[in-house]
């Protein structure tokens, strides 16, 4: 399991090699990159988190992703900074012998990214910087993973 | 006892964190959440609304009736927007 916090953006087929090299069980790999959308007038997000905590609560929903599905490997990458529209912002890979585990790990921890990892987002535009309002329907997809 | 503040909950207060003593008669997360506001200025703004903020006690999510003792980390936050 790999989880990253970083600035430096990242290379997803290097992160691809890497998940699926590692066992020659793997017969699946799901990955999930997130790009700064380039809507309206956005010029720039910057994205602050809690150190420490990101990691911790990122760590912990991939045990729980291991839990549920055989997961051969993941990975997990989240940049803070200044990033412009285009920017890669976030990748999830999961890696599994079969292919429904690897999907719905992918999503699984992208829910949970997106509803407990510590990180804020601020957009800058035209008229000025307002920081980004969480969303009921991210809260609501990750709903659908019932704690088992 | 550590005390972290981010997004715009940092911006209102003007630093990221303080380090202070449990303040007395003060047990959850919700009553620090009080006495902090009770200190006016940015403190004030920052907790004008609670039901606009989230808590973390030692980098665990909470809810505002947790207890907290004056060894603990707590972080006062807006609803995560990461992704």
């Amino acid at each position: 399991m790999s989880v990253r916090i970083q600035s430096a953006d990242f290379d997803v087929a290097a992160e691809c090699e890497a998940l699926t090299r590692r066992s020659g069980a793997v017969g699946a790999l799901a990955t999930f990159t997130g790009l700064v959308r380039g809507d309206d007038d956005l010029v720039a997000l910057t994205l602050e988190h809690y150190p420490g905590m990101t990691e911790r609560e990122i760590t912990r929903h991939i045990d729980e992703a291991k839990a549920r599905w055989p997961l051969l490997g993941v990975t997990a990458i989240h940049r803070i900074g200044r990033l412009v529209p285009g920017d890669r912002i976030v990748f999830v890979g999961a890696a599994s012998s079969h292919r429904n585990a690897a999907f719905e790990a992918c999503e699984f921890l992208m829910d949970y990214l997106k509803t407990r990892a510590p990180f804020w987002k601020q957009e800058e535009r035209a008229g000025g910087v307002v920081w980004v309002e969480a969303k009921s329907s991210d809260a609501d997809a990750a709903k659908r993973w019932k704690p088992r | 006892m550590k005390l972290f503040y981010f997004a715009w909950v940092r911006q209102k207060i003007g630093r990221g964190e303080d380090e202070m003593e449990l303040p007395a008669g003060v047990a959850t997360i919700g009553e620090l959440m009080s006495s902090l506001r009770a200190r006016g200025g940015g403190y004030a703004e920052a907790f004008a609304e609670p039901q606009r903020l989230r808590a973390a006690r030692n980098q665990d999510h909470v809810q505002f009736d947790a207890r907290i003792s004056d060894d603990d980390e707590v972080a006062f936050f807006p609803p995560v927007t990461g992704g």
